[in-house]
Parts: structure tokens; C-alpha cells; sequence
């Protein structure tokens, strides 16, 4: 049995009529803490007991698992050390899905080979709902597309590589 | 509708965060078992703590989990549950969950499948608004890019382009000027697609000095009731910030027409559940339009039972279970007003950039005339992959003011740390005059931001 917002508020006023500024209550099931602030009262309570699975997740967990077996440890998109000299590494600004192309079934905003401006919208990376532009913030062309189209990556994952035009070319520009 | 009634024991609940808690506190009181039905990125979740079961129905993602149907249904029957509690988004409004759940024999917790086909398709909503008599936005349906230029050069710019399976302040777009009708147009499909596996779009006139006023209903298949008005003008891209109920600095009038305009809505429909009619009020001609129906519980909800008394989810269950309405319109009596904050996991100061992560510690206010609504503890963590909506603080008073302070208070007294959230946000936000005032518009929300950016710029020099 869980504490109910009426036995909190029968707690709060037996409470409230002594000197007492703390309560702390614990049981195996709950913890609740209230607290005398300067215009109130304050909770801060806890759910203790363990959740009570009716079935084993075991097989779900198992389909979870992308194909091929790669466990999380060596998924290959997610960023490594090995950063290929003089590539520049977009990067995953959120944990989210990645997404190659502005709808399903339409054509990926960049392939490998490809040139990009400033300006040029790389993919997509959904988060909480929202889509989030990745946008290339550089001149140069598409080396490596590391992440897979929705896949969800970590945040900071390397996306793609981008091997920059010159510093030359950038500054004359 | 049959007039079968029948008795509700077992609910498994197809959902999570706080609307979860929140369905579980109502049956616990009812003495209804809980069953909630996660992802396994939820299987330790304050909800699935406090439901009696929890059952695992996939993976995090929840285009395999909270909205897959089959895995909800098998859950369901798994459960040996008699009825699915929706909750809001996921499945709430998906007329094909409504089918399965009646061929498999459990009782869908919301309207029946012809009515969430009618008002999740948000065009046929509009024609069925005009068919009831209310007016509506200028606007329609945008297959191609070619006629959405059409359809734009009628309507004129700024327009929204909207999802026609959205709702919920999800899936809507502002556009300003022609040159960004078709990226905004890909944006929008891709968005639509991903939310709503429906990437069809309409494209309606935005009306700048707007608020956004809905009206609560509740019917039983042949009576309806309205439940008073809610006003959500506070508005960030079209996600509700701040409720509260009744909506304030409102003509007697102008209220009753939309109570009218809301029941008479439901009543064309036969409607069966809980449901809300969005609209839009257009303050400079002192009018409004009809937006769309909410064919389930909303987020906001709390501000309507806090001035009603009723429990909302309790006569969700009610008229699930195929009874009469137990409240008469002239039973329905309002006390006070009351205002809700959504806290959400996010840096509203990095232009309200997500925030997931561990909450090290949630210590909410306590007390008369407060409420809280949160699937948040001590040590919760908040998943990438869902919304980021953590707490709703709720403060009711005998009149608006009175309720604006109560809440001010309990803003001040409340902690959530480990995580970014926007609790400092509203802690500001009640304290300004507008607001104080009342009866903003949606374009209000923006003008604080930069006056407070302004603020802050002038702090820096």
C-alpha cells in the first residue's frame, strides 16, 4: 500500500500544529520527508517497493537487441577515439534518433562525396519529439556517414566526417 | 451504443510519467488493480513502482512499445485486464487501438473508434464544426507542394502548416513568407510522419492576437456536459506552458457561446468519454474560432477538477463502463480558480534545450490548495525518448489571485536538481504583470522571453 495525497495532508496537519520543523517516515513500501520551509511546507517522498513484473522481459529485451548481435559496447556508430586526421566530426548535439532524410522514403539531405556549405542541413536527430537540424557550420565535402538512419545515437556521437575545404579557400571566400 | 454496462476491476495502463501516477492514484482510491504496460527503459519507473503489475511490451523506442497496438492488446489479455487506460498521447486518439481493444474484448477507456477517427482526422473535425455550426480558421488540405502555394496565396502569410493526425500542440509549423513554404512543408511531413505515422498536412490562417481558450466536455453516448473553460495562451511553439481554469478576463457572453458552441460539438458527435473543444479566440474582433477535439484526457486537466471538484479519470471509468453521466450540467458548480506550470526536463535558458538525465533530488511544495502531479523521486531518471515533461504544479485558490500566489510560493519551494528544468522559468514567469493581469495572448510568451533576454544583455554590459 502506497501513502495517498489524503494521508499526506492528515501528516501535514498534525505537523503543522507542533514545533517540529522535520519529519522523516520510512517504511520497506515508502519514504517520505516533509519539511517546514519559509511559506510552507515542502515533500520529498519516494516509491521504495519493486516493481512486480507479471512476465520475465527476457525476450523483449532480446529484440531489443539491434540485428546482428552487436552488443551497446561496440555499436559502430558511436564515437571512438580514432579520429581520422584532418576530418572534421559532426557530431550528435542530443541523444535522439538519427535521421538521414527529411521524411521517410525521400532522398538522404547528403550522400558520401557530397559537398556541403555552412549552411547545409546534414540530418536530422529527434529528441523528446523535436527535430533537431544538423547542420554542417563548415564548407567541405562528406567523407563518412557513421550513423544509421534511425538509429538512435548518444549525444556527441560522431554522425558523419567532413573533410574541409582549405583554410585558404574558407578565408579568400 | 449498445447500453451494456458492465464493471471495471483490472485497468492495465498503456502509458507512462506523470499521467500514469496520475490514473493509478484514481484506481488505488476506486479500488481498481493496475497494470501498467512499459517499454524497458521504464521498467523502474515511479509509476511502474506503484501500479500492483507492470508488464515489459518492448523496447525503448515507442514506434515499438507505446505505440505498437498489438503489443498493447497482448499485454492487455496477458494482464487478464478488462480495460486499457490510454492515457494522453501514444495511443489515446488512434481509432485502430479503439478497434483492437473491442475485438479483443477489452473496453477502450475513451471514445468509441468512429468518434477518434472523426476528430483525429482534423480535417474532418473542421467540417464536422462547420456542420455543427461553429466557425472556423481559414485554412485546408495540402497534398502537394503545388498546392500548398495555392492554398497559401489564399490564405495569406504567416500561415501554419499542421498535422492532420496531430493535435496536442504536436505536429505545427509557422511559416512566414513563401521561399520557406516547402522546407517548412518537409519539416512538418517528416515530424508528422514520425509522430503520428500520418504524414498528411493542412495549412490554416495564424491569427497573431490570439489566446487559446478549450472548453472541457464529458458525455455518455447521449448526454454531454460542459466542465467550464481552461485558458492556455501560455505558449512556447505551440507547447502549453501555463493552464488555468476558468480562462480569465473573458465576456459572461463570450463564455456561454463557447460552453454552447463546445456541447453542441459533442452532442452532434453522440460523444462517449471525456473530451476538450480547442479554440481560438481572435481578441481584436472579440470572436473565436473552433481548433480541434481532444478525444481524451489532457494534460492539463487538473486545473478543471481543482474549480469542479470531480475527478476526471474517475468518470472516464464511469462512462467506460457504459453508465449514465452522474453529473447534470446544473449540478456542475465552480469554486475559485486554479493555475498549472509544466515543469519540463529542460534548459530554458539554451533556448529550452532537453534535458535527460538523473534527478538527484525532487523535493515538491506541500499543502492546502497545491497539487502535484509527477512521476519524479529522488534518484528517477528521464529517459532520452519521450517527452520531456516531468511535474505539473497545480495551485487553486478562491480567486485568481489568491491562486497565482499560492502558486508563486510553492514555485519558490520547490527543488528539483541533478537535471536542467524550468522551474526558475516559472518561477519568474507568474511574477510578471501580463500575467498577473490576465488574459494574455499566445505571443505573449515570446515577449517575455526577450525582454528578459534583454535583461539579461543589459546585466552583461
Amino acid at each position: 500500500m502506497q501513502l495517498t495525497d489524503g494521508d499526506v495532508r492528515v501528516i501535514l496537519e498534525l505537523l503543522d500544529a507542533t514545533a517540529f520543523n522535520e519529519l522523516h517516515l520510512e517504511t520497506h513500501q515508502f519514504s517520505l520527508t516533509l519539511r517546514r520551509a519559509e511559506a510552507g511546507w515542502t515533500e520529498e517522498s519516494a516509491i521504495l517497493t519493486a516493481p512486480a513484473p507479471l512476465t520475465a522481459p527476457a525476450p523483449l529485451a532480446a529484440a531489443a537487441t539491434p540485428p546482428g548481435g552487436a552488443s551497446v559496447g561496440s555499436l559502430p556508430w558511436i564515437a571512438d577515439a580514432r579520429a581520422v586526421e584532418g576530418l572534421v566530426e559532426i557530431r550528435a548535439p542530443l541523444p535522439g534518433t538519427f535521421y538521414r532524410s527529411p521524411k521517410p522514403g525521400s532522398a538522404p539531405f547528403v550522400e558520401v562525396g557530397g559537398r556541403v556549405e555552412v549552411d547545409t542541413v546534414l540530418a536530422l536527430v529527434e529528441t523528446m519529439k523535436l527535430m533537431n537540424s544538423v547542420v554542417a557550420g563548415l564548407r567541405g565535402r562528406v567523407i563518412e556517414i557513421c550513423a544509421r538512419d534511425a538509429e538512435f545515437v548518444e549525444q556527441h556521437a560522431v554522425l558523419l566526417r567532413i573533410a574541409p575545404d582549405s583554410i585558404v579557400s574558407e578565408a579568400s571566400s | 451504443m449498445s447500453g451494456r454496462t458492465c464493471v471495471i476491476r483490472r485497468i492495465l495502463i498503456a502509458n507512462r510519467g506523470e499521467i500514469a501516477v496520475r490514473v493509478i492514484r484514481t484506481c488505488e482510491r476506486l479500488g481498481i488493480e493496475t497494470v501498467l504496460a512499459a517499454s524497458a527503459a521504464d521498467m523502474d519507473s515511479v509509476p511502474a513502482r506503484r501500479a500492483d503489475h507492470v508488464i515489459c511490451i518492448g523496447p525503448a523506442k515507442s514506434s515499438s512499445s507505446y505505440l505498437n497496438v498489438d503489443a498493447v492488446i497482448a499485454a492487455g489479455l496477458g494482464a487478464r485486464a478488462d480495460a486499457i487506460h490510454p492515457g494522453y498521447g501514444f495511443l489515446s486518439e488512434n481509432a485502430k487501438m479503439a478497434h483492437a481493444c473491442e475485438a479483443a474484448g477489452l473496453v477502450f477507456i475513451g471514445p468509441t473508434e468512429a468518434q477518434l477517427a472523426a476528430v483525429g482526422d482534423k480535417l474532418t473535425a473542421r467540417r464536422l464544426a462547420v456542420a455543427a455550426g461553429l466557425p472556423v480558421v481559414p485554412g485546408g488540405e495540402a497534398r502537394t507542394p503545388h498546392e500548398a502555394h495555392v492554398l497559401a496565396s489564399h490564405i495569406g502569410f504567416p500561415l501554419l502548416i499542421k498535422a492532420v493526425g496531430g493535435g496536442g500542440g504536436r505536429g505545427m509549423k509557422q511559416v512566414h513568407a513563401a521561399r520557406q513554404l516547402d522546407e517548412t512543408m518537409d519539416m512538418a511531413i517528416a515530424e508528422a510522419q514520425a509522430a503520428f505515422g500520418d504524414p498528411r498536412v493542412y495549412l490554416e490562417r495564424y491569427i497573431a492576437a490570439g489566446r487559446h481558450i478549450e472548453v472541457q466536455v464529458l458525455g455518455d453516448g447521449e448526454e454531454v456536459v460542459h466542465l467550464g473553460t481552461r485558458d492556455c495562451s501560455i505558449q512556447r511553439r505551440y507547447q502549453k506552458l501555463l493552464e488555468e481554469a476558468p480562462a480569465p478576463n473573458l465576456s459572461e457572453s463570450l463564455r456561454e457561446a463557447m460552453h454552447g458552441a463546445a456541447v453542441a460539438f459533442a452532442r452532434r458527435l453522440r460523444y462517449r468519454g471525456l473530451g476538450t473543444v480547442e479554440f481560438l479566440m481572435d481578441c481584436e474582433r472579440e470572436t473565436f474560432y473552433f481548433l480541434e477535439m481532444n478525444a481524451r484526457i489532457q494534460v492539463e486537466h487538473p486545473v478543471t477538477e481543482e474549480i469542479c471538484g470531480l475527478d476526471l479519470v474517475e468518470e472516464q471509468i464511469a462512462v467506460a463502463e457504459g453508465r449514465k453521466l452522474r453529473v447534470s450540467q446544473a449540478g456542475v458548480k465552480f469554486s475559485g480558480a486554479a493555475i498549472e506550470c509544466r515543469i519540463n526536463a529542460e534548459n530554458w535558458t539554451q533556448d529550452f534545450r532537453p534535458s535527460p538525465g538523473a534527478v538527484t533530488r525532487a523535493c515538491f511544495a506541500v499543502g492546502e490548495g497545491i497539487r502535484v502531479d509527477t512521476h519524479m523521486q529522488s534518484g528517477a531518471k528521464i529517459p532520452p525518448y519521450y517527452d520531456s515533461l516531468i511535474a505539473k504544479l497545480i495551485a487553486h485558490g478562491k480567486d485568481r489571485p489568491a491562486a497565482l500566489a499560492r502558486l508563486a510560493d510553492a514555485l519558490v519551494r520547490t527543488e528539483i536538481s541533478g537535471i536542467d528544468s524550468t522551474l526558475r522559468m516559472h518561477r519568474e514567469l507568474v511574477r510578471q504583470a501580463p500575467l498577473q493581469r490576465g488574459g494574455v495572448t499566445t505571443a505573449y510568451f515570446e515577449e517575455f522571453l526577450k525582454s528578459r533576454a534583454a535583461i539579461d544583455a543589459g546585466g552583461v554590459r
